[in-house]
Formats: structure tokens, sequence, C-alpha cells
């Protein structure tokens, strides 16, 4: 057993038990982060800040909502939005915040592609962030279920029926998914399970997972430099800050980080008081009905280009196509064969790739919306076909590229 | 080194901007069909072709107009003579009580009305003569005389005993103009009238069971129950509400529901009671939004301030 003397402070005795002194250099004061970074860079804090205000909000709802097929739409239309103190804030909290995470998300996707911050011993963060990814969607899609409206219904049995495989015919996989025939009760508590329990986990886990493995290898910079932190480090340590190239995480790009989260909390609440329709579709606020299919089912935006991805081919070539998307950028670091570790417009072709990549994305998610008629599904075909084809392209672009 | 920082941001809020464009306003914009508003003004419908005269039309509402055999007049002490349910089963749905028809209603919609009424409600499409149905409420043919200063007098009547405009609350404005095909539960509202509270449960199943029996009516006249409308100012928004209430045929065509016919300022009205309905929190959300943004843009002034004094030294 460790020694251990009288404490001389709360400070003290907390040290002997728990290392805080270690614990704050190692995480704070000595994490040493690059000065040559932007604001892009914020994006990890905004995040973090965003899932709290997703847990809490969620903490509040979940005292008021009812997992059960008659009651679930009226305790959160009724009794969460008209009865309980504030209960409306905390819903529009939490929609506007479950959208809005995603947006971050792909903010954060894909300033690590621009500045290739997947490469080299950096793969874990990315694959560890893919992770979330994929948490963070099927988070959303069991969230989406619970109010149990029209859309809630509607999607649940459009997404839950890809599972039977198209030609597959495995409806005994669908049903054991929904627990019945259809989503009904069974469907909708084990949703309930999902989203509050199981995949929160799996969140906290994985951000647990996404921190560690950033420690060693450190943030990149905007610069593609390399940088010996050790040597910045000792500089940095001993007086020189201005000149050292590296500076601390607190309170140093702490500061900078709580600056964007200000100004993107301005942003944040402007949507959830005055624009929260993007967040929280009309059809939603009819009740489920099984025999009622709506005029036009989509997903919430976040997902409209997987979904664009699937739809223009015949059932069973649009699985494959989906499915290829759904995991084609977990591989991104073993599909990008350039030992170049820089921003993409050093690039040569991987920055014409870049564009393309983004501005395609944002044809797909929109046409995943659009009704699939006349020239909108043949944009989104064109777009399914590009966004595919880049995959393929990817490797022997990048192999070919020059050393920078 | 130059600051990209600004160009950075510009380039994340285009591509933000876009996608929002395109999924929001223009998406919707080719989802759904774009009706403008006529501002209620019932231009198809014929103005009132003269001076009505209250005293006649009394005489004619009560008397040669027929209007009584089917309909209540509470305020011209005229109960009606059976309940909701039995009437509905008699006409598909119950007629309503004409007290307040007169500011509820536009006045060329009301005098159509009375001479021709699937025309005015606008669902002719209903009852062709292919159907072989016939409309409920029979037409007026005229009492002898003029039958436009006829039907004009019926109309000054029916406005001399209706309440003043300013009187008409959004319920009541509700209750008339869609209440009694559209419940409202989140106001406890039925087609029959409001559930009041019982103290014992045989009271509550018995006027539940009278609502199920008035809906089954509804149900077979109107092809599907139409709608409880507790939430629709959320999943339809307050534009498509309003001139869906002005002509469904024009967002809906071949819609079993009638034109409402009501006034401008009743439609307006009507709104506000959805919204007291669905969207109950709406002036204490523009508060605490005002106070949230507040709060916010300091604390996003304290955190700009105390990054610059950080990154003082590290420069």
């Amino acid at each position: 057993m460790a020694h251990f003397t009288k404490a001389t402070s709360i400070k003290d005795w907390l040290n002997q038990r728990l290392a805080i002194e270690t614990v704050e250099r190692v995480m704070m004061s000595e994490y040493w982060i690059p000065k040559n970074i932007n604001f892009l860079w914020a994006m990890g804090m905004v995040l973090v800040i965003t899932f709290a205000l997703l847990l809490v909000s969620g903490i509040f709802l979940l005292m008021y909502y009812q997992p059960h097929v008659d009651t679930a739409f009226y305790s959160v239309n009724y009794t969460i939005m008209r009865e309980v103190d504030f209960g409306w804030l905390w819903r529009h909290v939490h929609g506007v915040a479950a959208s809005v995470v995603f947006l971050i998300i792909y903010i954060h996707m894909f300033t690590g592609i621009y500045y290739g911050s997947y490469k080299k011993g950096r793969e874990m963060i990315w694959v560890s962030g893919m992770l979330l990814f994929v948490a963070f969607s099927a988070e959303a899609f069991s969230g989406y279920m619970l109010p149990w409206g029209q859309m809630s219904y509607w999607a649940g049995m459009v997404i839950t029926n890809l599972f039977s495989g198209g030609s597959l015919h495995a409806d005994g996989l669908v049903e054991w998914i929904r627990g019945d025939y259809v989503p009904a009760q069974a469907f909708l508590t084990r949703f309930f399970m999902l989203h509050v329990l199981l995949i929160p986990l799996a969140i906290i886990g994985l951000i647990g997972l996404h921190f560690g493995a950033l420690r060693i290898p450190h943030v990149n910079n905007q610069d593609g430099e390399e940088i010996d932190f050790d040597k910045e480090a000792k500089k940095y340590l001993a007086g020189d800050k201005a000149g050292s190239k590296v500076m601390r995480f607190a309170n140093d790009f702490m500061s900078k980080d709580m600056m964007v989260v200000g100004i993107y909390l301005i942003f944040f609440f402007y949507l959830v008081f005055w624009n929260y329709g993007f967040a929280m579709d009309a059809v939603n606020f009819d009740p489920a009905d099984g025999l009622k299919t709506p005029a036009h089912i989509y997903p919430e935006w976040y997902f409209l280009w997987s979904y664009e991805i699937l739809r223009p081919f015949s059932v069973d070539i649009g699985l494959v196509a989906f499915g290829f998307a759904q995991v084609i950028f977990v591989l991104l670091p073993w599909l990008d064969r350039s030992p170049n570790t820089v921003p993409a417009n050093r690039r040569g072709l991987f920055a014409i790739w870049f564009w393309v990549m983004l501005i395609n994305l944002i044809v797909l998610t929109a046409m995943g919306k659009l009704p699939p008629e006349g020239m909108f599904s043949q944009i989104g075909f064109v777009s399914a076909i590009v966004f595919i084809v880049q995959w393929l392209m990817l490797p022997f672009i990048t192999m070919f590229e020059k050393k920078v | 080194m130059k600051n990209k920082e600004p160009l950075i941001l510009a380039v994340v809020v285009i591509f933000s901007l876009i996608t929002y464009y395109l999924v929001e306003p223009y998406a919707h914009h080719v989802m759904h069909k774009h009706v403008e508003s006529e501002h209620f003004a019932y231009a198809d419908l014929p103005a009132l072709a003269a001076n009505g005269d209250a005293t006649r039309g009394q005489d004619l509402v009560m008397g040669a107009g027929a209007c009584t055999g089917c309909h209540s007049i509470e305020a011209a002490g005229m109960p009606a003579a059976m309940e909701p349910q039995d009437a509905a089963a008699s006409y598909g749905v119950n007629p309503p009580d004409l007290s307040n028809v007169g500011v509820i209603f536009d006045e060329r919609f009301l005098a159509d009305l009375i001479k021709n009424p699937a025309h005015a409600l606008k669902v002719e499409h209903k009852f062709t003569a292919e159907s072989g149905k016939m409309h409920p409420m029979s037409a007026f043919a005229g009492a002898g005389g003029d039958i436009d200063q006829e039907v004009a007098d019926m109309v000054a009547y029916l406005k001399s005993i209706a309440i003043k405009a300013e009187d008409v609350t959004p319920k009541i404005a509700y209750e008339n103009a869609c209440g009694r095909c559209h419940a409202m539960s989140y106001e406890k509202w039925t087609q029959i009238g409001e559930k009041p509270s019982f103290k014992d449960k045989k009271d509550a199943l018995a006027f539940d069971i009278k609502v199920l029996q008035y809906e089954d009516s509804l149900k077979a006249y109107m092809g599907k129950l139409p709608p409880d409308l507790s939430m629709y100012i959320r999943s339809r928004g307050e534009h498509f509400v309003s001139t869906f209430i002005e002509n469904p045929q024009a967002q809906l065509e071949g819609t079993a529901m009638p034109r409402v016919g009501v006034t401008a300022e009743m439609a307006e009205k009507v709104i506000e009671h959805m919204q007291d309905s669905g969207d109950t929190k709406r002036a204490e959300r523009e508060s605490i939004g005002m106070n949230v943004m507040i709060y916010i843009i300091i604390f996003a002034i304290f955190a700009l301030l105390w990054k610059k004094q950080v990154w003082r030294d590290l420069h």
C-alpha cells in the first residue's frame, strides 16, 4: 500500500488519493496544442457542449415521457409541451440540439478530411470518431421514434424494412428487430431503451476513446507542420510563451474554445426560439396512424445523403450501395495512400476530390428530400454514382501524389 | 501568416446555408402546393342584392324559410329539438345553431348558402346526379317575392341577433366554424360540446357513447372521421390552415371538407384558438428567448475578452 501522510489541505488530501495534480497536468496544463490552428479546432468542444445540452434536456424530458403507443404522443405534445413548466423549452432544446449536433459533426469530419487529420498515428482518432457518428445516428433515429407521430411511425417502418435485405426477403429479421409485424408497442419500448440507456452508454464510452486516441499523436495543425512537442513544450515552460509553437490546452486553447462556444450558443438559441421548424418536422405533429401513409416520407436532413444513395437504384443494388456508403468513410485512413499530412489545397488532385465530395454530398442531401421524380431522380442517380466512383478512385489518385 | 479564419468561416456558413436552403425552403416549395390567400373575399360569390330588412327576415327565418325546422336559434329562445347525436343520425352532421352565424360567417357566403348550400360549401362534387345523394340542407326556393331580397332579409336578421364581433372569443369562433366535425381533445372539445368533468364514471361513459354515436354518423357522412385539431397548428402551419379554411378544394382537390365561409376576422380567431391548443407557450417562448439571448451575448463577450487576455502572451 502507498504511504499516506497527514494532509495539509483538502487539495493535498485529494492529491495523495487521486493524484489530481498529475491529472490536471496531463489533461489540462501540459496537454500541448499547436498554436497554428483555427476555430475549426474548437468543434470538438462545441460538440461536447451540445452533447451536454442533449443529455440535460433529455433527463428532464425523461421525467414526463411515457413509452406507450397510446400515451407517447400525448405525453410529449400535451404533458410536456403544455402542462410541465418549461417542458416546451426542454423539448425544443433537445430537438434542435439533435439536429445541430450533426451539422457540427459534419463540419468536424470535413475539417479532419481537409487537413489530413486521420493519417500517421491519428487513425484511431478517425475510427473512433466514425464510430461516434454511427452511435449518434442510431441515437438520433431511436429518439425520433419516441414522440410516436406519423413520421416516427413511417420512418421506423421504412428503415427497419431495409433489414429484409431486398431479394433475401429476411422478413424474420425485420420482425425480430421490430418485435412485431409492424412498429407497435414492442418496437417503441425497445427503441426507448436504446435511446435512453444503451446507445448513450456507448456514446459516452466512445467519447472517452476518442479523447484518449488524441492524447498520444497530439492534435494536428493547419499547416501540415511536424512539431516536436517535447522541445516546444520545454520552450514554453522556460517562459518563452510567444516563441513556442505550442500552448497549453487549459487555459490557453480553452479560452478560444469558449469564445467559439459563446458565438455558437448565440446561433443555437436563435434556432431554439425562432427557427426550430427544420428540426421538428411538421408531419410528426400528427399522431402515428398505421392506416395513413404520409405523402412524402423522408428522414431528417442529416441522413438524406445516404438515403439518396439507396434510392435511385433497384432494391438490391441500392442496398449494396447504401451499405457501401455507411462503412466507406471509416476506411479513409487506408484508402488514402498518400504520405502527406497537409491541407488538401496542397495535395493536387486530392483537393479536387475533397471539394467534389463535399458538394456532391450536399447535392445528395437535397435530392434525398425532394420527391424522386423527373430531373431530381436523374440528378440523384448521377450523384450516387459520383459518390461511389470517387471512393473507388481515392487509392489511385493518392498513390501517385507527390511528396510535399 | 495572414489570418484565414474569416475565409474559413465564410466557407462553412455558405455551405451550411446552401444545404439549409435546399432541404428546407426549396424542398417544401417543391413538395407542397402553394396557395395564395384570397383574403376571405369570396369573390366567386355575388354580393348581396339588396339591403336586408331584419324584421321581414325574422318572419322568413321562422316561417316560409323553414330554417327552424332543422336549426335551433338559442338567441331567439328556440332550443335544439334533438340531441346532437340524434340530429347527426338524421342529417349526417348536427345542423348548427343560428344564434351567431351572422357574425361568424361572411354575408355573401350565407346568402349563397341559403340559396344553394352545396355550391356555397364547394361540395357539389359529393352531391352529383349520378351519386343520387342530396345535400342534407335543402335550398331555399323563395317565398313568393324577389328571392334575392328575401335572402338579404334573412341574412340581415341573422346579423341582428348575433353577438358583436369583438365579443366573439377564439373559442366561440372555433366551435361555430369547426367544432361540429372536429374534436379538439387538448381543449376537452368533442363534436357534441365540451366534455364536462363527471363525478360518476357511468355519466362519463354515457357521454363518451354519445360522442361515439355522433362520430359514427359523421364518419358515414364525410367518408372518414374529420381529424382532431389539437396539434394542427404545428402539423400544418398557419398559412396552410388559413388557406384551407378559405377554400379546402384549392389545397386538397376533392376533399369532403366544405368551405367554411368565415370572415377574415373570424378566421384569425379560429387560428388563435388552434394556437391556444397546439402552441400554448408562444408568448413565453418569445420572452424567454429574449432573456436567453441577452444572457448568451454577455457570456460570449466575456469569453471573447478572456480569450484576448490569455492570448496576449502567446503571440
